[in-house]
């Protein structure tokens, strides 16, 4: 298909919780494993998912979300330490399930030449510095995806 | 038929997405013409494999399954 051009996919990260890290990295990486061209904005919380600071305890939260890895009334699951428990119940799930973790699917994105893009103005809002995101981070606002997404095949946000 | 096969690359026990992305970098390092084969536990190998194949043009020469390993050749194009 080499001769045709290549296909474009163009992801919209905007949540940091563990669960929803997955899904626009396993996408891109493999998007770019079958010749496509692969786009990542991480926008919002999102931004905690190429934070070095924060990307290895990313967690989940049990309450308002009765499919948590721990299904619990959400009074017990506001109460303090929960989200904790959660949080290992689905490492524990996904490693059960032989899951690459979130920080081998990061190095496959960035190995592999997803674009990976941090957003200017939330970084700004949150006080997050360039520094405090992971080397070959591109920085750039809306036009700076709308570029890429505009002829992209397929767009998609988590 | 039998295959035989340039490259051999073992997968067992890795989930989506690591099957279709070891899979991709091994046919990277091939010649045009070179078979791969390929071996899996992921159910989901069977379809992703040959969608990838598809999108890539790469020729999905044989797939089979015993026992829970799926075994796919692979020629490069």
């Amino acid at each position: 298909m080499s001769d045709q051009k290549p296909k474009k996919i163009a992801i919209i990260a905007l949540h940091g919780s563990l669960d929803l890290a997955y899904p626009p990295l396993i996408l891109a990486s493999t998007a770019v494993a079958m010749d496509m061209e692969a786009a990542i904005f991480f926008t919002f919380y999102g931004l905690d998912i190429i934070n070095k600071n924060k990307n290895k305890s990313l967690g989940v939260a049990p309450l308002a979300n009765p499919a948590a890895p721990m299904p619990v009334p959400n009074i017990v699951g506001a109460m303090p330490g929960m989200t904790m428990m959660a949080t290992a119940m689905m490492k524990s799930w996904m490693n059960k399930a032989n899951v690459a973790p979130i920080s081998k699917l990061l190095d496959m994105c960035f190995e592999n030449g997803v674009k990976m893009i941090g957003c200017q103005m939330t970084m700004d809002v949150m006080g997050v510095k360039k520094e405090d995101l992971m080397d070959g981070v591109e920085i750039g606002g809306a036009a700076t995806f709308l570029d890429f997404a505009v002829d992209s095949d397929i767009s998609l946000s988590f | 038929m039998s295959v035989s096969a340039d490259k051999s690359i073992d997968c067992k026990g890795l989930s989506c997405p690591e099957p279709v992305l070891k899979t991709k970098i091994a046919i990277n390092g091939m010649e045009s013409g070179q078979v791969l084969e390929m071996l899996s536990t992921d159910p989901g190998s069977a379809n992703d494999i040959a969608a990838w194949a598809n999108r890539t043009g790469n020729e999905l020469i044989e797939t089979s399954e015993n026992d829970g390993v799926w075994q796919f050749f692979i020629r490069k194009s």
